[in-house]
């Protein structure tokens, strides 16, 4: 059999690099600026008009490159004559679409020496367009074609293409932005030499100062972010555990009621508990008018610094130590509790011997899972924090500032990267050493044991105060958007509502959209629309490549993946302006950088559900439709992709809803045209507008619980993809 | 009866094929052939490399070392779906949200065949398997060895040059096991197909092959018919595998020729040499080709050690001079005493030379 042609990815280099425009448009491309060919403005026509007709010889490299790889895309000749032209075209394409890219900018050679070296070029282009893109995208399918060819990934196409699609896209949206963040690090400052200033900017007392150990000032923000992620994670594994407890070993009567606190902070816009904090305790905030009124006393602003963004995050972060240690507590197998009770221990020794210790790693787990949702929040230290700095809010200030210290952010993001990939690696290594949690599923049987009375004692006297609080807190939050001025003027209102989303009537008859949450609302729902399909796509296809196919570098490309999960949203967010800035990808300010950064800020969220969807799917049975002839695209098509249905639907509105709720990388990347719910709250909360804030987070909050209710309608708790191992029993009449 | 069904089966010739995973060997690089229209058994313990090598064959891993030729033409590079083989699983992996005829017929339409042709030929096969009009179900609507043979319909359909089965009875009841051995046999020995089938059961092996491949330790220990391995093996490994079977040390004292003089204990055996040296030798007995008689010359003298009743037959133990032996006998056997002295005499039929 002939191997497939690479006819059609050919034509879509072709097509990018003679035909449509190479670069970015200003005003977008009209359908006759497609036609790019023949264009007399040099930014308007495709890469081949410009170096025929404006003399722009560094496109030809690709132009060659696009021959070269012809004979091979053609059906015709041996496998490895036609991997070789693949191989050779497609990496020359890459190799001279980038350079070209990076050493020409819009000031003509982007750096000195090129200047030097050849003199100045007297002419300079923008970021790439569609044309450019086209071409790209071509010559990395093309590549991984050829790479099949050569008999890589056991020769099929599709894998590879994947492969190839998953490791562009996170060297272009990871790898690239955190290294340009990084290496601004090095850039000199004002009088100093770049080592000079990579060591000021690196030593700063404001980062590492210890000088609050000793005198009344703030320590340096690596201390605070520590000292905040510490308490905070510690605090919330407690707590966590005192809910698991109950909720998994006890007969509680509201334990389905305690489970549903694990949805709150997916669908919790990220500063609605910093307000209701504020509302409770701030300077007008009840606790406070009430102990002025009753006693008199004054007591003043504490909750803005450390004690209000540790309490705001215990509050938001406990839901999630909950979540992963309900799976930890269900996931010990009663078999030992029961042994050790036949051992004579009693139910303290065997909760003490037993139980705990082999929570143990569990408890690491969600005590790192929740200390680096600490180190990467930002809504709560930006709303609560005062001038309790920690590093996501110093960076924001070093960017938006008036200090405008790029040096200053980048350091501030190489100190927090450290910080979130050591964490990570130590995750790592716990959950790796998890194997004696049992989950064999074989011979599980057994009850759990009841918790010794005083453990027990201890889980209700700290959990249901606690979750009482989370409510009193949430009710006060969005009460607080049915006053006139919280505080002062408890006249109940709904005007902070119309204020935000009021509905006019022209006189034409038409609705206008007066409110001014409107705009933001709208570009929110469509820019996450937009980003989930493709979140959703890309998690699971990483999924499948990654539970499904075994090649040369799978364990790197999971561990790359891995990685840039780990990257804390504000570096991204800064390492995007700085990277996306400048050709050759030019996308600051547009949609596209805010969908970017979207897909893959929750890209771990398809990742995760098409991993967990997939475990359940019996890998035969795409082998199944592999032997009978389906090509692996008709594989996951006609099999993995309808049995996967429940997992489609859960990771689309998963990755909706946290588009929405998202502010860390976000609040960087905001234009006028492009402004985010979250980021217009926030600039509501920081003037001071509580009632519109939170009037819109109110309307967010539902937006999402109906978002989340209609898939738990709709997916409900379906099986589809289970199997029946063993023969089932067979109703009356069946048996052949 | 089935016109759909008809090609016979090819050659696979596998040519110094191994495959490793980073350090671990998971096969070693062997050479095998498997003629056209003959069924093969690759047989092993768990971990042996069998599977791996199944699926070698079938296009789903890729072999690191060698090449494989089916039908003469070299298959070494292509990926499954463009190989002619399919492959019944061990799950049978029949897709659950398709009916049982769109899971026949999902091979031939994948090879582009317009749906309504591809029922009519997917019927046929179904009722090559005797499932005639079971098409509108669901999967999960039939038992386990209507699975099974929906499983095979749908292999079968694509009129593969080589069909593979990877432990195809292991979920199945053990009478039901059974009958669907003899199914599989007689289906292939009807289309001539040609079959490569792993189990790590023997006595399944034993029944429906024309040849075994025992494999161990990722390589062939032996390969040959049913027969040879049962009466040949050139190992106690595969002679212990393929059967209960006492090994007990013995000495080579010479050779004429083919045949041997060994000494067993005080006896002296005339054995087929099979090549071994003279010197320190391991003797293989099958339990069934020992008699227990009375303590008598020519016999190799025993106490009995134990004796159950089977019904069928007894199973004895004896301690002898040479160490312990199994014996099966008839069920009067049963009624032997601890301690008693007899005598056992060897069948040479059932006792065979294998190297230390």
């Amino acid at each position: 059999m002939k191997a497939p042609s690479s006819l059609y990815t050919w034509s879509v280099a072709a097509l990018g690099t003679l035909i449509l425009p190479w670069h970015m448009q200003q005003d977008g491309v009209a359908l006759g600026g497609l036609m790019a060919l023949g264009q007399a403005d040099p930014e308007a026509a495709s890469a081949l008009w410009q170096a025929i007709a404006h003399g722009r010889f560094w496109f030809w490299p690709v132009l060659a490159a696009l021959a070269l790889a012809l004979p091979g895309a053609l059906p015709f000749g041996s496998a490895a004559r036609r991997a070789g032209f693949l191989l050779a075209g497609a990496g020359l394409g890459l190799a001279a679409i980038v350079s070209q890219g990076l050493a020409i900018g819009v000031q003509g050679w982007s750096t000195p020496w090129l200047t030097a070296m050849f003199g100045e070029l007297g002419d300079r282009q923008f970021g790439v367009g569609l044309g450019g893109t086209l071409a790209f995208a071509g010559f990395v399918l093309l590549l991984t074609d050829g790479l099949a060819l050569r008999g890589f990934f056991r020769g099929d196409r599709f894998v590879s293409g994947a492969v190839g699609v998953l490791v562009a896209s996170i060297i272009l949206f990871t790898a690239w932005p955190v290294t340009t963040v990084l290496s601004q690090m090095f850039t000199p400052r004002g009088d100093l030499s770049t080592a000079a200033a990579l060591a000021d900017r690196l030593f700063d007392q404001k980062i590492w100062g210890l000088s609050c150990v000793a005198a009344n000032v703030n320590c340096g923000v690596f201390w605070n972010t520590l000292l905040l992620a510490t308490s905070t994670a510690s605090a919330a594994t407690l707590l966590g555990l005192c809910f698991a407890l109950i909720v998994t070993r006890t007969g509680f009567p509201l334990r389905r009621g305690l489970r549903l606190l694990t949805v709150l902070p997916i669908i919790t816009p990220p500063f609605v508990i910093g307000l209701g904090l504020i509302l409770i305790f701030g300077r007008s905030g009840v606790v406070n008018q009430l102990a002025e009124a009753m006693f008199g006393l004054e007591l003043g602003r504490w909750i803005y610094g450390f004690n209000g963004v540790f309490l705001a995050q215990v509050f938001s972060f406990t839901p999630t130590a909950f979540l992963v240690l309900i799976g930890v507590v269900e996931g010990i197998s009663p078999t030992m509790e029961e042994a050790s009770q036949t051992l004579r221990a009693s139910r303290m020794r065997t909760f003490s011997s037993v139980t705990l210790p082999l929570m143990v790693p569990g408890l690491a787990n969600a005590w790192l899972v929740v200390f680096v949702e600490s180190l990467a929040d930002f809504g709560n230290p930006i709303v609560l924090g005062g001038s309790f700095g920690v590093l996501s809010t110093e960076i924001f200030f070093a960017v938006v500032g008036a200090q405008q210290d790029f040096g200053r952010a980048a350091v501030l993001a190489a100190v927090m990267l450290v910080v979130a990939l050591v964490a990570f690696m130590v995750q790592r290594a716990v959950v790796g050493t998890r194997s004696y949690v049992s989950m064999t599923g074989k011979g599980d049987v057994g009850l759990p044991q009841p918790l010794p009375r005083r453990v027990k004692a201890v889980a209700f006297a700290v959990a249901i105060p606690w979750a009482l609080l989370t409510i009193i807190v949430y009710t006060m939050a969005l009460a607080g958007a049915f006053v006139r001025v919280w505080g002062r003027d408890w006249t109940p209102t709904l005007s902070h509502f119309q204020r935000a989303f009021a509905l006019e009537w022209a006189p034409s008859g038409a609705l206008i959209f007066a409110g001014g949450a409107w705009h933001s609302l709208f570009t929110t729902i469509q820019l996450a629309a937009v980003a989930a399909p493709l979140t959703a796509g890309l998690g699971l296809l990483a999924a499948w490549v990654l539970t499904r196919q075994r090649f040369a570098g799978r364990t790197a490309l999971e561990f790359a993946l891995m990685l840039t999960f780990a990257v804390p949203g504000t570096v991204i967010g800064v390492a995007y302006i700085l990277t996306y800035n400048i050709p050759p990808l030019e996308i600051t300010g547009t949609a596209t950088i805010l969908v970017v950064c979207f897909v893959f800020r929750n890209l771990p969220v398809g990742v995760r559900s098409g991993v967990a969807a997939m475990s359940q799917l019996d890998k035969s049975l795409d082998e199944a439709a592999v032997t009978l002839r389906a090509s692996t695209f008709r594989a996951i098509r006609t099999v993995v992709l309808p049995l996967l249905k429940p997992a489609i639907v859960t990771a689309l509105v998963y990755s909706f809803v946290r588009a929405m709720t998202t502010v860390s990388a976000v609040i960087f990347l905001v234009s006028a045209e492009y402004e985010m719910a979250t980021v217009f709250i926030i600039n509501r909360v920081i003037n001071g507008d509580y009632g519109l804030a939170i009037a819109y987070c109110a309307v967010l909050i539902v937006l999402m619980m109906t978002a989340i209710g209609l898939i738990n309608l709709l997916v409900g708790r379906r099986r589809l993809g289970r199997r029946q191992a063993a023969p089932p029993a067979l109703p009356a009449g069946g048996r052949a | 009866m089935s016109h759909a069904i008809a090609k016979p089966g090819a050659e696979v010739r596998l040519q110094g094929i191994g495959k490793r995973y980073g350090a671990v060997q998971a096969v070693k690089p062997l050479d095998l052939t498997i003629e056209g229209g003959t069924l093969v058994t690759l047989l092993g313990p768990s971990g042996c490399g069998k599977t791996t090598l199944l699926r070698m064959i079938a296009g789903l891993e890729q072999a690191t070392d060698g090449r494989l030729f089916i039908g003469g033409r070299d298959v070494t590079l292509l990926p499954a779906g463009a190989r002619n083989v399919s492959m019944v699983f061990q799950s049978y992996a029949l897709f659950p949200h398709m009916s049982v005829l769109d899971n026949v017929a999902y091979g031939l339409v994948s090879s582009g065949m317009r749906k309504r042709d591809a029922h009519g030929r997917a019927e046929t096969a179904l009722e090559t398997v005797g499932l005639k009009g079971f098409g509108s179900r669901l999967p999960s609507e039939m038992s386990g060895g209507q699975q099974q043979r929906v499983a095979v319909a749908r292999a079968l359909v694509l009129e593969p040059e080589v069909l593979l089965f990877d432990e195809p009875l292991s979920n199945l009841d053990a009478r039901l096991r059974r009958s669907m051995r003899e199914e599989i046999r007689a289906l292939q020995q009807r289309l001539g197909l040609t079959v490569v089938y792993v189990t790590h059961d023997q006595s399944e092996a034993l029944a429906v092959s024309d040849r075994i491949v025992v494999m161990r330790n990722a390589e062939i220990a032996q390969a040959g018919t049913p027969e040879e391995l049962y009466s040949q093996p050139n190992s106690v490994f595969v002679a212990t595998f393929m059967g209960e079977a006492n090994r007990v040390p013995g000495r080579i004292e010479s050779i004429d020729g083919d045949r041997a003089r060994v000494a067993l204990g005080g006896l002296v055996l005339d054995l087929p040499a099979r090549g071994l040296p003279a010197g320190p030798v391991d003797i293989v007995i099958r339990p069934e080709a020992v008699r227990v008689s009375a303590a008598e010359p020519g016999a190799l003298p025993a106490r009995v050690a134990r004796a159950t009743y089977m019904g069928s037959h007894a199973e004895c133990h004896f301690e002898t001079e040479v160490g312990s032996v199994f014996v099966v006998a008839p069920r009067g056997a049963a009624r032997l005493r601890p301690g008693a002295e007899v005598g056992l005499v060897l069948d040479p039929e059932g006792v065979v030379l294998v190297a230390p």
